[in-house]
């Protein structure tokens, strides 16, 4: 945790976009463009929304499978929204509409190529200009697994998964989360494997590159290695930031060694205090790797409406629309936007960094949280941000990382280690 | 190449002119993107570079832009090669940021069939075929040594028999894949809250020597359905691939004679694979040197070879047949008189190797270089900096005229020698020349997908 003065400390709020919004029903909404889901422009506009009030980033959901209900396979319902587009590649075709948002795609770590993804989130680095981000998710459905045939995986038990009560679906846990621990590491060497200054363009020599500022990042883990450099240079943040959702233990070691932002799901103020007091026993268990301490966001989904009445009524009417009530991993707030504020004010009393809010509703609750939600935080003084700030990382008060390859030989690189 | 004004184009009026199809490659990461000169010294990774690239290609209404790929930093007698413009962006992550700045033009990136899998790739480029509104292609390659694997998961786990059949079976599963949804799979219908029609999303269940692949796709089809295939290939296997499964065709043959060989050739197979002739373009390689005449633009064609092969570089060049530390022979002296080292890598790794007898060509190095009393570096120069059209914007627009008429090809993918301005100059020069003629479009067609403006069948 971060060594904090409650009161002073600036609050980050980030947006999770994900379809015509989080609740199912959703993208009937009057003012949904669910036949949009597919076309840039839609998120465009929601993103351009998001950065002109001031939000520091924004999220997006992304899977390796078509979303369904549950943490099973994949459901023959037809009323939900199914189909994402590429999270990564609709973020970095985002970034030239955007100067100042952080944009954070969600990418999985399960099945993807660590090199890909370093060269990947590097590159939204470059496009973005220095707000490039990174949402790291594990996948352990077994559908998923099917997708690339050369694993399978047990069923997911999501209960049994968060109270940890199962050996098997622990040890599939720790195996996925490890993965990814070792995906970020890879990422984080690539992302240093070019030192700021390798290229030099000298002509009496002929060398364009300076050699000795290129480095292997020579990663052997349990499930890959990966040799490097990266063919990327060093992206403009030198390490983009780096999100973990996490509910649990497992995850909340992969976020306090690898994570710039663990994002949390307290559901009242006792249990904010456990997830707080595990967060730091994660801190004393494993070695941190991210150059800055971690900060802690809490998540919430937000529908906003005039009255409290009236917010728990459209609520209501969403569930009816879908034909059952929603849940969710996360807190719901279904209130007004005073409310809102008021909650996320308390947050911030309790030492929290930020807030990941997730719209019920797209673009109404993202419209209300920007019109209503950010006044209020900005008229209480939690809302101060560098003025000077041109990159995410800056934006959220994260220092420019060193390199961890400046000043070494080749020889040295056995020195450093792995994550884990 | 020799060019002269005069050659005309065929005036028969037994076909209708032939249009000309236009690819303009970024500069590449190898000795013929120029740095040596402050005129050139953009960056060649910044987004600015891209941006420029791209929407001067647009602004001379090229088919396509192309990115070339290496999954390694090449390496020289095993240490990093530093003597060229190196580092690149992710190929498809830049292709979606350039997506957002163009309009028309086609988005073509080289991804490898080895080192990528199928469902996954699959979706990301239906997703820059959603995010370009059908602008998004594919350069298919094989790549599958151990040097490359290092960087990836399964290492070298492809012999080298076998990448075309993986590459084929990658492109079958990946259609399987983009033809899942039904064409009106999603609905959102608010009304009756149906978002997706009923049996809208196909399983794909696929299982063969490469890929077992079972699922359902996340992607409603693409504008274009499935995104342009291309190709590069020029071995008995590679052209046997392409016949089945390209629509471009990115070949080395840019010579006329050669050219025609090549495309009588490829054009020929396909009948037999029941496609069209015109079902597949030939679009050779092809550099330029421009001159207000035929005299400056040799002139400019020597000075830019000098700036492509320096004197450091021409000595790594020859090291690459040699096999061996040459580092003391004068790059201005003659070809050594030592003979080349047989090794089982080569000294060069991270980029196509010759694949003739090292001892062969050193011989017949010799023999070119004392009958014409060329230096080390005259000789490279002959080599790696050997621009395909030198001459008047007129001449180079009547050439590649005669090349597409006379079927050498259907166009040119155009590389330029600087990052990102090479190209201003093609525009400005040749595309106007190009256009007079009737050869060339004047706009694009609004809303065209890639395989519209290329011409090719739905």
């Amino acid at each position: 945790m971060t060594a904090r003065s409650p009161h002073t400390a600036p609050f980050h709020l980030g947006i999770a976009l994900d379809g015509a919004g989080w609740h199912p029903a959703a993208w009937r909404e009057p003012d949904a463009r669910p036949g949009e889901l597919f076309d840039l422009a839609y998120w465009v506009d929601l993103v351009q929304i998001a950065e002109a009030a001031g939000i520091d980033l924004v999220t997006f959901e992304d899977a390796f499978g078509l979303q369904s209900a549950g943490f099973g396979g994949v459901d023959s319902r037809r009323d939900e929204v199914r189909g994402r587009l590429d999270a990564l590649l609709l973020a970095t075709a985002i970034a030239p509409h955007t100067t100042r948002i952080g944009l954070v795609p969600t990418v999985t770590t399960t099945h993807t190529e660590p090199f890909h993804v370093g060269t990947a989130t590097a590159t939204l680095d470059y496009v973005s200009e220095g707000w490039g981000g990174w949402r790291v998710q594990v996948s352990g459905r077994a559908h998923e697994a099917a997708h690339v045939g050369r694993r399978s995986f047990p069923a997911l038990d999501p209960a049994a998964v968060v109270a940890g009560t199962d050996p098997a679906q622990t040890a599939l846990i720790e195996q996925l989360f490890g993965e990814a621990a070792d995906t970020v590491e890879v990422a984080r060497r690539l992302w240093d494997s070019w030192e700021h200054d390798a290229v030099i363009r000298d002509v009496p020599t002929g060398r364009f590159l300076d050699r000795d500022k290129v480095h292997y990042i020579d990663f052997a883990g349990d499930t890959f290695t990966v040799k490097g450099p990266s063919i990327t240079p060093r992206p403009p943040q030198g390490q983009p930031v780096v999100f973990a959702l996490a509910h649990q233990k497992v995850p909340y070691e992969l976020a306090t060694a690898s994570a710039d932002i663990v994002g949390i799901t307290p559901r009242d103020d006792a249990h904010l205090a456990r997830i707080l007091e595990q967060l730091a026993d994660a801190a004393a268990t494993v070695i941190r790797t991210a150059s800055e301490p971690l900060r802690v966001w809490s998540e919430a989904v937000i529908l906003i409406e005039d009255s409290p009445d009236q917010a728990r009524a459209a609520l209501a009417r969403l569930d009816a629309a879908h034909g059952g009530t929603y849940t969710s991993d996360t807190v719901i707030l279904a209130d007004t936007a005073a409310n809102v504020a008021a909650q996320l004010l308390a947050w911030h009393d309790a030492g929290l960094d930020g807030v990941r809010l997730r719209p019920a509703r797209l673009p109404a609750d993202l419209v209300r949280i920007t019109t209503e939600v950010v006044p209020a935080l900005a008229a209480a003084g939690v809302l101060d941000r560098p003025a000077d700030a041109d990159t995410l990382r800056a934006r959220l008060g994260l220092g420019l990382p060193e390199n961890r390859y400046a000043g070494t030989t080749p020889a040295h690189l056995d020195l450093i280690g792995s994550a884990r | 190449m020799t060019l002269t004004s005069d050659a005309p184009a065929p005036t028969s009026t037994e076909r209708p002119l032939k249009q000309v199809h236009l690819a303009a490659h970024f500069p590449g990461v190898n000795n013929t993107t120029v740095w040596r000169d402050n005129s050139n010294a953009a960056s060649q990774i910044a987004f600015s570079s891209f941006k420029h690239f791209a929407q001067n290609a647009e602004r001379g209404k090229f088919d396509f832009l192309f990115l070339a790929e290496g999954l390694r930093l090449r390496e020289h007698k095993g240490l990093i090669h530093d003597l060229d413009v190196v580092g690149r962006p992710n190929t498809l992550a830049v292709l979606a940021g350039i997506a957002a700045v163009t309009r028309h033009i086609g988005l073509v990136g080289t991804l490898s069939s080895t080192f990528n899998e199928p469902y996954e790739l699959a979706r990301q480029l239906a997703s820059l075929d959603h995010l370009s509104g059908g602008r998004a292609g594919w350069n298919i390659v094989t790549t599958f040594d151990a040097f490359h694997g290092e960087n990836f998961r399964r290492g070298a786990f492809l012999d080298g028999g076998d990448r075309y059949t993986r590459a084929e079976e990658f492109v079958a599963v990946a259609r399987q894949l983009w033809d899942a949804w039904a064409a009106d799979a999603v609905l959102a219908d608010k009304a009756t809250g149906e978002f997706l029609a009923e049996d809208a999303i196909g399983v794909v269940d696929h299982h063969g020597a490469q890929f077992d692949v079972t699922g359902f796709p996340t992607l409603p089809q693409s504008p274009q359905g499935r995104p342009v295939i291309v190709q590069a290939g020029d071995s008995a296997d590679g052209r046997g691939f392409a016949s089945r499964t390209a629509e471009v065709i990115f070949s080395r043959h840019s010579g006329f004679d050669d050219g025609q060989k090549f495309y009588t050739d490829v054009k020929g197979r396909l009948a037999a694979e029941g496609r069209h002739r015109d079902s597949l373009k030939i679009l050779p390689a092809a550099t330029f040197i421009l001159g207000d005449t035929e005299a400056e633009a040799r002139e400019r064609s020597r000075e830019t070879a000098l700036l492509q092969v320096s004197p450091q570089t021409a000595i790594a060049f020859l090291e690459q047949v040699w096999g061996t530390d040459l580092g003391g022979y004068d790059p201005d002296g003659p070809l050594p008189e030592i003979d080349p080292v047989s090794t089982d890598q080569g000294v060069t790794r991270g980029r196509v190797r010759h694949d003739s007898d090292p001892a062969a060509i050193a011989r017949g190095w010799r023999t070119l270089a004392e009958a014409e009393g060329l230096s080390i570096r005259d000789l490279v120069i002959r080599f790696a900096a050997n621009h395909t059209f030198v001459g008047t914007p007129v001449q180079v627009a009547e050439t590649i005229n005669r090349h597409v008429q006379e079927d050498a090809s259907d166009g040119f993918v155009i590389v330029g020698s600087s990052n990102p301005t090479g190209l201003d100059e093609f525009v400005d020069r040749v595309i106007p020349e190009l256009q007079e003629r009737g050869v060339y479009r004047t706009d694009y067609d609004q809303g065209a997908t890639l395989r519209h403006t290329l011409g090719l069948p739905d």
